[in-house]
């Protein structure tokens, strides 16, 4: 079974995370990593490979850096990358990504199976998958916390907060999981070792036939108006227990409205 | 030259990850309470760390030539989270898998390695006695040879990883007869569970609460003769080969160390707040964390420059006396650096410093060991003035 894995490099949520003058995210200024919800989709792509037999293949759009989620991912285990990069798809929307992504996966030649994380960790526009799914006409199956390959059927768990629901689509389709799917591993040694001579394509829009006026900050369908740090958190209020320490504390839920 | 590359960076990247995710959450509860968590050895096998120096016929990386600088990386980011994991696995491979990589038979490597290798097993050195450290002549554990088997007596101190759960051997080494009126050393190993080899209670130490050590003692202890590591009579020499790597080492573990306090103490120096100001506004502290930077720096380019030496020595490109000079140097300096830098973060952190709910209560206690293991700071002071002809 083939699979691809759609992952994106994400400015590290433990940094001081800003905007360019752009209002796009900056990410110049701060270190970048593999997203952690995408860890989630080459681990199970992996499991998958591993348990019986095929290929993983890794795509990214970004700039140079983003190279380094495609290399986290070689060093995780799988086989081969795909690096979009040009200058023109800065600042691209969702609609733009998907469009990438769909037709880079037309190029890879269509697998039997996409993977995708849940959504970015610094976007979190969460509509990607989707829509890859359907410029590619194929079944998607979302934001599942487990799934099964059975000959030319998928079928994934879907917890919601009330019932949990499986779907079953057939191959090849494309599906986005959580982070509740399993536990990525860590790198080992020998695959950072690995890593370095698995074979790594980097294409321009003129190698997806993409014409630059569908992409880019100038043709997104929604720009960012404005932005602002969010207030830093307000201190706690300490209730002194003078004997009314109960009411007090009810009071306090109550006004608030947690319950 | 020496320079660290993006591949260890990388390495690097990966330890820490690990440390943070998997030792970080755990280590009060654990230092608290003196476990050891066997179960990380495994994980940490999967990573590759316990094989950065092994052939890849025992499931090593199979490195031709560059693997003690990544071992050294390993040791200092586990280091940095927890110093007890980072000499476990310093003395995993230091102690448990090189000696018997370096001087067993084939069949003894097979046994043995391919587990130690994989995390699935630690294996301990016991050269230390109650009455004998540096000085191994006055080593009294004594084996004696009758109808193929080694019959030991004596005991040991200070045994890393010696009594695990997973623990599959301890190289001990014992008397075996007399040459030239000198007491003749040997290397015998001695498998976890033999009858008359009982791993005594662990210590209670000053720090480094989470790794295994135990005194070890051994009444009449019976091993097959094959069991003899190495040749006959020269146990202490080969020990001594290993020293180097393990001065650098615990070097690495030392700058692990400093590199947890700086980063601790800038960011409490930063966020503090005293007389309306982080209390990193005040010269009294950003100075103490300016020498922390200039410490670790300092540290970090010995320990590195002498892991390096000791990789070129390896591929036949350097001397092992130049190895030796930088591991002295490096440990020296690296592990005192590392005990004033405890000494400066708890001072930043104030009362909170001596609270073990802060790490550098932890750090202040788990540094003063790195004085003293693998050769004392006086010993290395004693090996650096011998280059200057100022034998003592």
């Amino acid at each position: 079974m083939n699979i691809v894995v759609c992952v994106k490099y994400v400015p590290d949520a433990q940094s001081d995370r800003t905007f360019s003058d752009d209002k796009t995210t900056d990410r110049a200024g701060v270190d970048g990593l593999l997203s952690e919800l995408d860890e989630y989709a080459v681990e199970e792509a992996l499991k998958l490979v591993e348990a019986g037999e095929g290929e993983v293949t890794v795509v990214t759009i970004g700039p140079d850096e983003a190279a380094e989620a495609v290399k986290k991912a070689l060093q995780m285990g799988a086989d081969k990358g795909v690096h979009i990069s040009d200058d023109a798809i800065h600042g691209s929307d969702a609609v733009a990504t998907s469009l990438l992504l769909a037709e880079a996966i037309k190029k890879i030649g269509q697998p039997d199976l996409i993977l995708t994380g849940m959504g970015s960790t610094d976007g979190l526009m969460n509509i990607v998958p989707t829509m890859v799914a359907e410029r590619l006409g194929l079944p998607a199956v979302t934001l599942v916390s487990s799934l099964e390959v059975n000959g030319s059927t998928v079928t994934g768990r879907r917890d919601g907060d009330t019932a949990s629901e499986t779907i079953e689509a057939s191959l090849p389709a494309l599906v986005s999981v959580t982070d509740q799917t399993n536990e990525p591993r860590y790198p080992s040694f020998k695959g950072i070792m690995a890593a370095k001579k698995k074979p790594v394509e980097t294409w321009s829009l003129g190698d997806l036939g993409v014409d630059a006026g569908q992409v880019g900050l100038n043709n997104a369908w929604v720009q960012v108006e404005s932005f602002e740090a969010r207030p830093p958190r307000e201190q706690g209020q300490v209730v002194t227990d003078e004997g009314d320490g109960g009411t007090k504390l009810a009071e306090f839920l109550s006004t608030h409205k947690f319950v | 030259m020496f320079e660290l590359t993006k591949d260890h960076e990388d390495f690097r990247r990966v330890v820490r990850d690990f440390a943070e995710s998997k030792i970080a959450p755990h280590v009060e509860e654990w230092d608290a309470q003196a476990h050891f968590p066997s179960e990380l050895v495994p994980q940490m096998g999967e990573l590759g760390l316990f094989g950065l120096v092994v052939p890849e016929e025992y499931g090593g990386a199979g490195l031709d030539e560059g693997g003690f600088t990544y071992l050294c990386l390993a040791i200092e980011e586990l280091g940095r989270v927890d110093q007890s994991m980072g000499i476990t696995l310093s003395a995993g491979v230091g102690l448990g898998i090189n000696p018997i990589l370096t001087y067993g038979t084939d069949a003894q490597k097979q046994r043995f390695l391919p587990d130690l290798v994989s995390g699935k097993a630690l294996a301990g050195f016991g050269l230390t006695e109650p009455d004998a450290g540096s000085d191994a002549g006055a080593t009294r554990t004594r084996a004696t040879l009758a109808d193929g088997q080694w019959t030991i007596n004596g005991a040991k101190a200070f045994i890393t990883n010696s009594g695990t759960d997973i623990t599959s051997v301890v190289t001990v080494t014992a008397r075996t007869g007399e040459q030239d009126g000198k007491p003749q050393i040997s290397a015998i190993m001695v498998p976890s569970g033999t009858p008359g080899f009982t791993v005594e209670p662990a210590y209670r130490k000053l720090g480094w609460h989470i790794s295994d050590t135990h005194g070890l003692t051994f009444a009449n202890c019976q091993v097959p003769e094959e069991n003899l590591l190495g040749e006959q009579g020269q146990g202490y020499r080969q020990f001594l080969k290993t020293l180097d790597d393990g001065r650098i080492a615990i070097s690495a573990l030392a700058v692990g160390l400093a590199q947890a306090c700086l980063d601790l103490s800038a960011d409490y120096a930063k966020t503090r707040m005293a007389f309306g100001r982080p209390i990193g506004a005040n010269q009294g502290v950003s100075f103490k964390v300016a020498d922390l930077a200039v410490m670790v720096e300092a540290s970090r380019l010995l320990t590195y420059k002498a892991a390096w030496l000791k990789d070129e020595h390896d591929a036949g490109r350097r001397s092992v006396a130049e190895v030796k000079h930088a591991a002295a140097i490096a440990k020296l300096y690296s592990t005192e650096s590392a005990v004033t830098a405890t000494r400066l973060a708890t001072q930043i952190f104030g009362g909170n410093g001596f609270m073990e709910e802060y790490p550098v209560a932890r750090f202040f206690r788990d540094a003063k060991i790195l004085e003293i293991g693998e050769g004392t700071s006086e010993v290395q002071r004693m090996l650096i003035a011998r280059q200057y002809g100022l034998v003592s």
